[in-house]
This record gives C-alpha cells, structure tokens and sequence, in this order.
C-alpha cells in the first residue's frame, strides 16, 4: 500500500476521533447534532475511501447510507424534534466537561494500548482502523453516560454506532456490512421515533431522563 | 442430505415468519389468537422432526447440530404453550380494556416475529448473520414491553431499548475482532464469518486478538442474558410488558442470549493461547447470583420479584458453564431446560392472578390457595420448584451445580451456596404471603388456561424424579461438545 492512501485513510479515522471529542464538550443541543452531522459526513468520507482503496463497491452503498440518512435526514429531523419540544436549552451534563475530557483521553489511551498489543500481526490499516473505532465506541458510551437529555444520548449512541461501521469497513472483505448498516439506520430511525413519540403522546413531561428515574423500578 | 430434512429447518424459520404476515393482515381478534397458537404448534412439530430427519450439513449461513437442537425444541415448546396462556390472557385485556383490537393484531404479528428472530439465531451458522437474529428479536420484545402504552411500559421500552442498544453494538466489535482474527487464516469473505468453519482453524488464530473479542462479546450478549451489572434492564420490561411476554423473555430470550455465548465460548476453547473463559463467566455468573439474591427481599411487586430470580438462575446457568467440564455442563443445560419450564409456568400463574387481583403489588395479594386454588397452587409448586426443593428438577440440576462445583473448586462453592440459600428464603418468605392466609384482593372467579402452567409444571416433577436414559444420553453428549 502507497502512503498516500494510508495517511488520507489515517487522516479520516482520526478526524472522526477528534470529533467525537469535540461532542464531549457541547453544551447545547443544536451544537451537538451540528457535530454529529459533521462526525456522519466525515465518516462518509471514510468509508468511500475505504472502498475505493479495497476496490469494494457494495461500501460505496454504506457510505451513502451515512452521507445521506445520517449526516441529512437524522440532523434534520432531530432540529424539528427539539424546535417542536422547546428543549433548546442548555444541555445539563451529569458529570462536569474537565472531567469528561479527562476521561476521553483516558479512554482512547486505553484503545489504543489495547488494539495495537493483540494486533501486531494485522494489516497496518485494518489495525490502525480498529483502534480509532474502539476510541470512537468508547467516546459515544462516554457522551451516552455524561448526558441526561435522551436526544443527546441517542446522538450518543450514533456515534458509537459511527465506530462500528469504520471497524466493520475496515476489516477487510468483511461480508454483511452494508446489511448491518441498513439494519442500524432501522434500528436508530426506531429510536428517533420513540424520542418522538413519548413527548407527542404526552406521556412524559420531559425528555430528562433524570426525570424519569423519579420512578425507581418500585411502586409502592 | 435429504430434500426432506432440509424442509424442517426451513418451516421452523418460515412459518412464524409466513404467520407474522397473515396475522398482520387479520381484523378478527379470536381468530388471530387461534392462528397464533396453531402457528406455534406446527413450528414445534417442525422442530421435533430434527429429531428423526437427517441434519443439513452446514451451510455458510444454517447449521443443525446436537447442540442447537435442545435449544430449538425448548424454545419451541415454550412458544406453544405460551401461545396457548396468551390466548385466555389476551381475552381478558380486551375485555378490561387494556389493549384494543389494533393492539392484538400487531402484537400477534410480533409475536411470531420474535419466534422467527430467536429460532434465526438458533439455527444460524454465520456469526453476523446470529447478531442480526438476536437484534430482531430483541427488537420486537422492546416494541411488545412497551404496548400498554403507559408512562411505565414506556419508561420500562426505552430502558431496554438503550441498554439492549449498546449490549449490541458491544456484541457487533466482538464479531468484527472475530472476523480480524479469522481473516488471515480463513482469508477474505463469507467464510470467516462460518461458525462451522471457525471452529476448525481456531487454533491458528490470534489468540490475543480472539480474547479481546470474547470478552466485548460476554459484556455484549451478557447484557442480554441479564448478568449483573448489565440487567437494569430486566426487571422493568419483566414487570410493565404483557405477561406472556414476561414468560417468553425469561424462559426464551435470556436462553438465545446465553446460546450466543456459548458459541463463542466453544471458539475460544479450541484456541488454546487465548484466555479462558471460564473465570469471567464464573465471576459474571455469581456476581449476578448473589446480587439478584439480596435484591430478591426488596421485592414488592410480583412480576419483578420473578424477574429478579431469573438474573438469580442465569446467574447460576452461566457458572455452571464457565466450570465447564462434563459433569458442570450437563448440570448448566438441565438447569437451563428446568429453569426456563419453571419460569414460563410460574409467570403464567402470575399473569392470572394478576387480572384477577387488579394488582401486581406483593402486599395486596393474599391466600391465593383459598380464594383461587387452581393459581394458587400452581404458584406454590412453582415457586417451591424454583427456589431449589426436591423432589424437583431444579433441585437435581442445582445440586448437580453444587456438587460438581464441590469436586473441583471446593472454595467457589461456598458463595454459591450463600446465593442459593439467600434467595432461598426471599422466595419462601415471599411465597406464603402470596399463598396462605386470609384472602385478599379480588376473589372473582377465574377463566384461566391451567394446561400450559400445569403440564410445565408436570415436567419438572418428573425430570427430579427420573430421567429417561436416552435424554440423558442426549444432555451428557451435548455436554461432552461443549467441553
């Protein structure tokens, strides 16, 4: 493999790295899915070069999916979610930014230590690839158990997922990958919709998790 | 390979699958309870024809083999005779009022789809092609929890939903690191993803690379199975979903969950570089025993209290299997079989009494044995079989749990001692407030389906008091496969 298509390949894995560190520290809610959209594109970007440089054309198909369904249409829809709510507002995060930046980096040095000792015999790319997206998995659960707010978890959870597709493209002629990916849109689309649903159905008062908990698995 | 054999690994995957479409498209509420259950027996049948038909050989996506079968035959029993609870169930909802006739088509059609996904993850050979099997059944049991629609049932979904969404994804970046692992030596494609084909060149592995995996994959399916401290999950979709979905998520869907593992388990076995698997399953499995013992106590409503004896009993299933050895791993799958007869039985009698009381709280709920004998009673020999007492199956397989655990590793028997007799008394303490005394709550009489949760219950006397030889047989040699 040339250098050139190994450092753009580097240079997109580690972007969507950075991204995920810059969601650890936005407080409100329009900012954070603005950088969600930003993490999607740049995964796009990702895995089109994955599958140009595999010479995989059924990831092309993988990288729309994210261009389009989450780096558009999920952003998109998220924006009318919280317009219709009125939840604009700052975001409470349950644990303090130092903290939770202290904890990314934590995190990604525990990837990185991980991946690269059990891979040693693995394809430099393929090896690299994994311990990105182990860093991004990590960052997503981190934004998912620092946030209250169920909009900001499930952009949480979408990154996470973000990981799982560059790992998925990066192991090297792995099968079933565009199914996963179609099956994780279902999956996030279902999620978006229950957001929705709870609050137009009136159900909950809030989209505050913390508010929830008030009912602690046990009725008196 | 016959044309024939083929076809029942197909019916037990196209017919749930065919009823879910014609029970999405029926407007008669009866009729559908009744297809239903008629589905479900002929999936059953179809699934004991595995029994005298020659097997497939594996595919790149399907396998059948001695292990599976079990697995199979249990989950398709259970289905039935959960099929047939559901039907006298869901009559009384639609009569209260708690759901509508949308309601039922829909959940019928879930009903099956959920079948389709578990027997899917049952009977497939390609580890991708399982993670999806699992996600569509776990999917349609958040869309079923959440059906009642009240501020509960749907705090209990999303609950689920997030956790089950993350043991997922979890469970995704183990098969991918399986893949890493199996690409070099099986090479590109289709292949490396075979469960079949795996297992042969495990050896050649990356050994590290293979245990990073496993551990991502227990943490992943793990949050399925219910192991501490992944269940938060549990008790909520237990105690807000209908109740016959209680009894599929205990008895069934924990079970896909822990088949999963276990596959898993028999790869990293066949690497003998890789880390062992069984002291984390050992740890997971007590920790998750002990825990769900005390949280037993704390218990006032009667659904969670069930819900908390499963993590309690998956707990105990998946010590025995991280013993391993023949003895644990025949003493793990009777316990399983038991456990997941006794559970569905007993969330039947729950379901009943339930309706019939107006209430699912503990302290509102008294002398069942006088006011509803036929429940009450079948609640008694339940909870008496699930908190370990001869002569029934659960004591044997316990016991068989204890001793083997005993001859081994005498040390790590005595917390799983402490564990069995402290939730031991929770159930017993609990149990004779629910059954004996002055009644109290509803005392309306009761159009309830006792064949299901007596002829479960029928079973499990019988496996404590004897066990043919050839089943037996059967279970050692299972055993002897999963090493």
């Amino acid at each position: 493999m040339n250098g050139l298509t190994f450092d753009i390949a580097h240079l997109l894995a580690g972007s969507l790295v950075l991204i995920s560190f810059m969601m650890l520290y936005q407080d409100r809610l329009f900012a954070l899915i603005n950088v969600f959209a930003l993490h999607a594109v740049v995964l796009a970007l990702s895995v089109a070069w994955q599958a140009y440089i595999q010479d995989a054309h059924h990831l092309y198909i993988t990288a729309a999916i994210a261009l389009v369904f989450k780096a558009i249409v999920i952003p998109v829809g998220l924006h009318r979610i919280i317009q219709r709510l009125g939840i604009h507002r700052d975001i409470e995060t349950a644990v303090g930014i130092g903290p939770t930046m202290l904890a990314g980096i934590g995190l990604v040095t525990l990837s990185m230590v991980l991946m690269l000792r059990v891979t040693p015999e693995a394809d430099p790319l393929a090896r690299e690839d994994l311990a990105f997206a182990l860093s991004i998995i990590l960052l997503g659960l981190l934004v998912m158990v620092t946030r209250r707010n169920a909009v900001s978890q499930v952009v949480g959870f979408m990154s996470l997922e973000n990981g799982l597709v560059l790992a998925a493209t990066g192991a090297k002629g792995m099968p079933l990958v565009v199914e996963i990916s179609v099956a994780f849109s279902i999956l996030i689309a279902f999620i978006v919709i229950g957001v929705f649903l709870f609050r137009i159905r009136e159900r909950f008062d809030s989209v505050d998790i913390g508010a929830l908990d008030d009912y602690r698995g046990e009725r008196r | 390979m016959t044309g024939f054999s083929f076809d029942a690994v197909a019916a037990i995957l196209f017919i749930p699958a065919g009823a879910a479409a014609i029970l999405a498209a029926m407007p008669n509420y009866k009729m559908t309870a009744l297809v239903n259950v008629i589905a479900s027996l002929l999936t059953l049948l179809a699934a004991l024809s595995l029994f005298v038909t020659d097997r497939p050989a594996p595919g790149q996506y399907l396998l059948v083999d001695d292990l599976n079968i079990v697995f199979i035959v249990l989950n398709t029993f259970v289905g039935f005779t959960t099929s047939v609870f559901s039907a006298s169930y869901i009559a009384h909802e639609l009569e209260t009022g708690r759901l509508t006739a949308p309601n039922l088509r829909f959940y019928h059609a879930m009903y099956q789809i959920m079948m389709f996904g578990m027997n899917l993850a049952f009977v497939s050979n390609n580890i991708g092609l399982m993670w999806v099997a699992v996600e569509l059944a776990t999917l349609t049991t958040v869309l079923m929890v959440g059906i009642y629609r009240t501020h509960e049932a749907l705090e209990a979904a999303w609950k689920y939903f997030i956790l089950g969404s993350v043991g997922i994804a979890l469970a995704l970046f183990g098969t991918i690191l399986v893949y890493m692992a199996a690409q070099p030596v099986v090479g590109e494609g289709t292949n490396a993803m075979v469960w079949s084909v795996l297992i042969e060149k495990a050896a050649h592995f990356d050994p590290a690379l293979l245990s990073v995996a496993f551990i991502f994959l227990l943490l992943g399916y793990g949050t399925k199975v219910g192991l501490a401290p992944l269940h938060a999950w549990l008790p909520d979709a237990h105690a807000e979903g209908p109740t016959p979905i209680s009894a599929v998520l205990s008895g069934l869907l924990l079970n896909v969950a822990l088949y999963a593992v276990l596959r898993f388990k028999l790869l990293l076995a066949a690497s003998p570089q890789a880390i062992g698997p069984g002291p984390l399953m050992v740890t997971m499995g007590l920790t998750s025993l002990i825990f769900a013992a005390f949280m037993l106590y704390r218990r006032r409503d009667i659904k969670r209290l069930f819900a908390y004896s499963s993590i309690e009993h998956m707990g105990i299933i998946v010590f025995a299997f991280g013993m391993g050895g023949p003895l644990a791993n025949f003493a793990g799958l009777l316990h399983m079989v038991m456990h997941s007869l006794t559970k569905s039985a007993i969330f039947f009698a729950v379901g009943h009494i339930a309706q019939v009381k107006g209430t699912q709280k503990i302290s509102e709920i008294r002398g069942l044995t006088e006011s509803h004998p036929g429940l009450g009673w079948a609640l008694v020999i339940g909870v008496v079989a699930i908190a370990g007492l001869p002569p029934l199956g659960i004591f044997m397989s316990e016991f068989l749990v204890v001793s083997s655990t005993f001859a081994r590793h005498p040390w790590l028997a005595i917390p799983l001692v402490f564990g069995l007799l402290i939730a031991f008394g929770a159930l017993l303490l609990r149990l004779t407030g629910l059954a004996f005394g002055e009644p109290r709550g509803g005392m309306a009489p009761v159009e309830a389906s006792y064949v299901p949760m007596y002829s479960h219950l029928a079973l499990v006397f019988a496996a404590g008091i004897y066990l043919p030889a050839p089943l037996v047989a059967w279970f050692q040699h299972v055993a002897g496969i999963l090493g």
